[in-house]
């Protein structure tokens, strides 16, 4: 496992928080899909290893939680919300509308490497929605035309970037 | 206009007002612990239970009894667990507390660990407040740095750690034992009560409570102003205030924070949200989270009800019933986390519960045959009918599974699926049997829900 | 005898029947006592509760008690205690027996929970019924039938799951058949002790796995086939083999080890088709062992003995006996039994022993226990050796003694009961100093340096009894008949006592006991068909000093 000095740092200090080792598996696969991306069959089995579980236990959480993913998706993850309140304030059309932006559908990675656009489920945030989260930022009031703004604004970043 | 009482919210979106601990020192802050620490733990509970403050999380328990059931006597530690995982539609109060008055929640923890023995807190946060999770992180750090956290508060004996701990987007996480679950690090599947009451069997086993951010600051506010005050506040059995988080159709949605009881539903939504958006009349509204039943304007309600000691008539139309636990129950709702999601007439009601059987069958852990094969039955049924064929006899049929899922399952996930089913079919049910005639002539830029 | 300890008793009120069930008894438990059925897929005697079918829904009552004075509330109705009934259904597998506590399975509330959790259960389960080894045994098709609706409302599309994974060697599973009752996770998790299975994904797509690249094992893997209420979990050796209401049932026992498991062996017209576990709460719960389960293949093995033989000649039973009882009479004979003989089979070799004036050898196999059903010795009955007085000592791994006496040229014939001498360390060379009488299964190296050659039966044709590790007598039954050319092996021990010179004892079973019961002390007050089918347990007081292998596995502490 090819994790950064600082990563196993936090997943030492984190460990001892907790008098069963078991109760970091959470913290430990934030931790290792922030510093990879995603959660590899070998990330499953190393943490398995340092909580001394079987990888089965681990398996078992990263496919229970949408949080987690087994694969990598684009640089930006444009997170939005379809339940009932940004719903009827029109989320179904937002995210038409980054899909449209970047030529893409839920759940995949664009073809430019730049985006992966999913529904997500409350995000405690209704009474400023449609609210959409892009990597740890929240945006609210994002309706089909602020979602045009945020896109091109995207799509400049990955311009500085490049 | 009915007053607003900001006591939990005085501070949020406050111009200079900033979530670190100068900040909330300079307004007073940490002067109820030191209070606390210095008196005994017993006359904390019994503070918290003269002031009848109920759970704000969305189950309206009395906060003062759940201490009492603790088992003191097994001599295992006893856990504080915060439930931060503020996932209920419609509910978004926990998320201003986090992110800009960490330390009001902070102090709150304190007292009631304080109060209850509990050597060790953790605070269950949603995976998606991740900036909320450093926020939390840098408050105990102060704290801790202050010896307001940690070995030996206050030059006392006493002392208390408070650990953060990330979930990653499960809605059962809210749940007071599949959080516990999912703490413990195993998938979070809610547990079979008796035998295992977080009070007696939670955290490893051990006597947890597992208290709710909005009602741990309150626990703090009536330490500060003790119980017998804190009572006089709101309205009987239904003490304090509570934060009222209204989303959906109408002009001013937002927070807003009053004495429980002392605002009607009409009052918070024509006079304090601004009524409907231009050209709409109000449809249905839902009071308390998603998994409240849902309320149909227009609705009437008579019956007798108790007021202190009395039995007294009531006979209300829809905006007259007052946003209180009581109230909303005895008309056949719940009070709830206080989520008020607002419905108005462009709303097709079929398309509206898709979107809300989407997120159940979404959401069940999927450990108990009900909920697990129920939920995602209701949503396909759902489904077929926005995008397929609609029979007159869906909504039924969907009424039906839903009778089949509530008060059979595990946990409450059962009710929470069951009930939108129910009330909107039994509220809304012309809509449910010409649903196919009317999504032939439904104008082509109606709104997508699901 | 042994007696167990008794318990306390409490009394509960089931569908109006009062029943009196030991403390801490679960609703489900109770039921059954009464002759009550409460359906359930996710409950298991032996596992731990998770109450996460909820098919035992059943309504609640407790007698009602005035609060203040705790007098109880009548109800003028019937004169008796009022019942406040729950609105709330509750599960009996959760619910303990407590004095007072009433329960109702027959209530139109319980006939709708269980209505609804059988068309729950049934809206994804795919229609495999024709093609489901499952069928006939299976707890979906039975709990449907007994308290379903009887027809179906779901007409949206099934989930589709992964449906013919090989979980492991032996064992297939079939996700889309699976109810998610969890008994197979927690089986492996608590008693075989190998944390290998899961649920992923969530919800209705919630799917039984094993982590990619990981098997599932371990030698009791085929107990979660045993305990899969539905078709998910099946066995790859009896897939699609037989259909079970063709299987006739005969109880037996474990060969494999000491422990004597109880097993029940289901054939069809002479054919073995499978073993699975039988209850026995003192000796191996509901489980078994893998290892256990596949030795009916070698009732049908190539190198099954099919004639008796003379000199590797092919000859008849009563020609082979003869020719052995000559090399029997000539003396110098020595005897070597088995402790995979049965009880019965280790007196007669006693008899033969006594008639041919030697004292009898034993080949020990002691090997590493599993501490669980798999013990350290690996002969099922030295116990019942010691018990009949074929053997006074433990037995060695290796004939030694035996060995020495060839060499010293004491010994001119060997009677072998079952034992391949030369595995058990008589070389190629002290056979041929001998003549050999081999009676057996299988070939092996014993029965080719044999002169006499009489083909016996396995433990799956013939009756009998073994004593385990417990010292507990256990019964096994013929559940198929032997090969045309093998005879019973009382009838051989018999024919060869008398052949021997010696009083030819009874060959039948009845008879047989008679006779043990009166010579042999621990057997004193039984008969074969008196022992019951839990097996009883005898006094292992006079062995008590002997230094038995064996350690602790389920059900058994070695004495101190």
């Amino acid at each position: 496992m090819n994790l950064k000095p600082e990563t196993l740092q936090q997943i030492d200090a984190v460990i001892p928080r907790y008098p069963v080792k078991r109760s970091a598996a959470l913290p430990l696969l934030h931790l290792v899909q922030e510093d990879q991306g995603y959660i590899s069959p070998e990330a499953i089995e190393w943490i398995a290893r340092k909580l001394e579980l079987e990888p089965i236990n681990i398996y078992e959480l990263v496919t229970f939680y949408p949080m987690f993913r087994q694969k990598p998706i684009g640089r930006r993850h444009i997170k939005v919300c379809r339940t009932l309140s940004c719903a009827l304030l029109g989320a179904y059309h937002t995210c038409a509308e980054f899909e449209k932006h970047f030529n893409t559908y839920r759940g995949e990675v664009s073809p430019d490497g730049e985006v992966t656009i999913e529904f997500v489920e409350c995000l405690a945030s209704c009474g400023t929605g449609p609210v959409v989260m892009i990597d740890e930022q929240l945006h609210e009031k994002v309706d089909p035309a602020r979602a045009c703004e945020l896109a091109v604004k995207l799509k400049a970043e990955s311009a500085q970037r490049a | 206009m009915p007053e607003q009482r900001r006591l939990i919210f005085q501070h949020i979106d406050e111009p200079g007002y900033s979530n670190d601990l100068a900040c909330y020192l300079r307004s007073g802050g940490y002067e109820t612990l030191k209070k606390a620490v210095a008196r005994k733990p017993e006359e904390l509970i019994d503070e918290v239970k003269k002031s009848g403050l109920r759970g704000r999380g969305g189950a309206g328990f009395p906060c003062g009894v759940k201490w009492t059931l603790l088992d003191r006597k097994s001599g295992k530690p006893i856990y504080l667990v915060v439930n931060a995982d503020e996932s209920e539609p419609g509910t978004f109060k926990d998320r201003y507390i986090i992110h800009q008055d960490p330390h009001q929640m902070i102090e709150g923890i304190m007292i009631t660990c304080f109060a209850n023995n509990v050597k060790q807190a953790y605070i269950y946060i949603r995976g998606e407040f991740p900036e909320g999770a450093r926020i939390l992180e840098r408050a105990i750090a102060e704290a801790r740095a202050a010896n307001l956290v940690g070995p030996g508060i206050l030059g006392t004996a006493y002392g208390c750690e408070i650990y953060v701990h990330r979930g990653a987007g499960a809605y059962i996480c809210g749940e007071e034992t599949g959080l516990i679950e999912s703490l413990e690090g195993k998938r979070p599947y809610p547990r079979i009560k008796p035998p295992y009451f977080p009070a007696v069997l939670g955290l490893y086993q051990c006597p947890t409570i597992v208290n709710n951010v909005e009602t741990l600051c309150h626990v703090k506010h009536i330490v500060a102003m003790g119980g017998e005050a804190y009572a006089k506040i709101g309205t009987p059995n239904n003490t304090g205030t509570r934060i009222l988080c209204v989303s959906g159709h109408v002009q001013r949605p937002g927070y807003y924070e009053f004495e429980v009881g002392k605002v009607t539903l009409g009052q918070l939504l024509h006079e304090v949200c601004g009524g409907p958006r231009p050209g709409r009349k109000f449809k249905a509204v839902i009071p308390g989270g998603s998994s409240a039943k849902v309320l149909k304007f227009g609705e009437r309600y008579k019956g007798k009800r108790k007021v202190g000691v009395e039995m007294v008539d009531y006979d209300w139309g829809l905006e007259d019933v007052p946003m209180d636990f009581d109230s909303l129950a005895l008309i056949g709702s719940m009070g709830g986390s206080g989520g008020v999601i607002v419905m108005d007439d462009s709303v097709n009601m079929v398309e509206a519960l898709a979107n809300i059987n989407a997120f159940y069958a979404h959401e069940s852990c999927g450990q108990c045959t009900p909920c697990r094969e129920g939920s995602l039955w209701m949503k396909k049924i759902t489904g077929r009918m926005v995008h397929g064929d609609a029979r007159p006899e869906d909504g039924a049929l969907l009424k039906s599974v839903a009778d089949q899922i509530a008060g059979r399952t595990i946990c409450a996930f059962g009710e929470a699926c069951a009930w939108p089913t129910q009330s909107f079919v039994q509220k809304f049910g012309d809509e449910f049997k010409g649903y196919a005639a009317a999504k032939k002539a439904a104008a082509p830029d109606a709104i997508e829900l699901v | 005898m042994i007696a167990p300890p008794q318990p306390e008793l409490i009394t509960v009120n089931i569908d109006g029947r009062p029943i009196a069930v030991p403390k801490g008894t679960n609703v489900i438990e109770a039921a059954k006592l009464a002759g009550v059925d409460v359906p359930h897929y996710c409950y298991h005697p032996k596992l731990s509760i998770v109450g996460n079918c909820r098919m035992c829904l059943v309504e609640m009552g407790m007698p009602a008690v005035d609060p203040a004075t705790k007098t109880p509330v009548m109800d003028p109705a019937t004169g008796k205690q009022k019942i406040n009934w729950m609105p709330r259904p509750t599960i009996g597998c959760a619910t303990n027996a407590s004095p007072g506590l009433h329960i109702r399975t027959t209530s139109p509330m319980v006939k709708e929970c269980r209505e609804g959790v059988m068309e729950f259960l049934l809206i994804n389960h795919p229609l495999d019924c024709p093609i489901c080894d499952q069928a006939g045994e299976c707890k979906l098709q039975e709990q449907a039938t007994g308290y379903g609706r009887g027809y179906s409302r779901f007409i949206e599309d099934k989930n589709v799951k992964p449906k013919r994974t090989q979980l492991g060697s032996r064992v297939t599973l079939d996700d889309e058949r699976c109810i998610l009752c969890s008994r197979c996770i927690r089986f492996c998790k608590e008693v075989a002790k190998d944390d290998v299975l899961g649920f992923t994904d969530r919800g209705s797509h919630s799917t039984l796995t094993c982590y990619p690249g990981k098997k599932l094992e371990n030698n009791y893997s085929l107990n979660t086939v045993d305990i899969c209420p539905v078709g998910a979990l099946t066995s790859t050796d009896f897939r699609f083999k037989m259909r079970v209401w063709f299987l006739k049932q005969t109880d037996s026992i474990d060969a494999e080890s000491s422990v004597g498991a109880n097993t029940v062996v289901w054939s069809r017209e002479g054919v073995i088709y499978r073993i699975t576990p039988r209850q026995n709460d003192a000796v191996n719960d509901t489980w078994m062992a893998d290892s256990g389960r596949i030795l009916y293949q070698a009732v049908r093995s190539p190198e099954r003995l099919a004639e008796p033989t003379v000199d590797g000649v092919a000859s008849t039973p009563d020609m082979a006996v003869n020719a052995a009882g000559k090399l029997l009479v000539a003396g110098a004979t020595a005897v070597v039994g088995s402790g995979r003989s049965s009880v019965e089979e280790q007196f007669l070799t006693k008899r033969l022993a006594d008639a041919v004036g030697a004292s009898a050898h034993l080949v020990g196999r002691v090997g590493e226990g599993d501490r669980l059903l798999i013990s350290a010795d690996r002969n099922p009955n030295v116990r019942g050796a010691l018990v009949v007085g074929l053997i006074k000592e433990l037995p060695p791994a290796r004939l030694d003694g035996l060995a020495a006496a060839i060499d010293a040229g004491q010994v001119k014939t060997v009677v072998s009961v079952g034992e391949d001498l030369a595995a058990a360390g008589l070389t190629a060379a002290q056979l041929a100093k001998v003549s050999v009488i081999f009676l057996g299964t299988h070939r092996n190296a014993t029965s080719a340096a044999a002169r006499v050659v009489l083909p016996g039966l396995t433990v799956f044709e013939k009756n009998g009894s073994f004593v385990n590790q417990q010292f507990r007598i256990q019964r096994f039954a013929a559940a198929v008949p032997g090969p045309a050319g093998a005879t019973d092996d009382f009838q051989l021990l018999a024919k060869l006592t008398a052949a021997a010179g010696g009083a030819a004892p009874a060959a039948d079973l009845r008879s047989l006991w008679s006779l043990m019961a009166a010579a042999v002390p621990a057997l004193v007050t039984l008969r074969h068909h008196t022992i019951p089918d839990t097996g009883l347990l005898l006094d292992g007081t006079p062995w008590a000093g002997l230094a038995f292998a064996e350690r602790e596995t389920l059900h058994y502490q070695p004495a101190k």
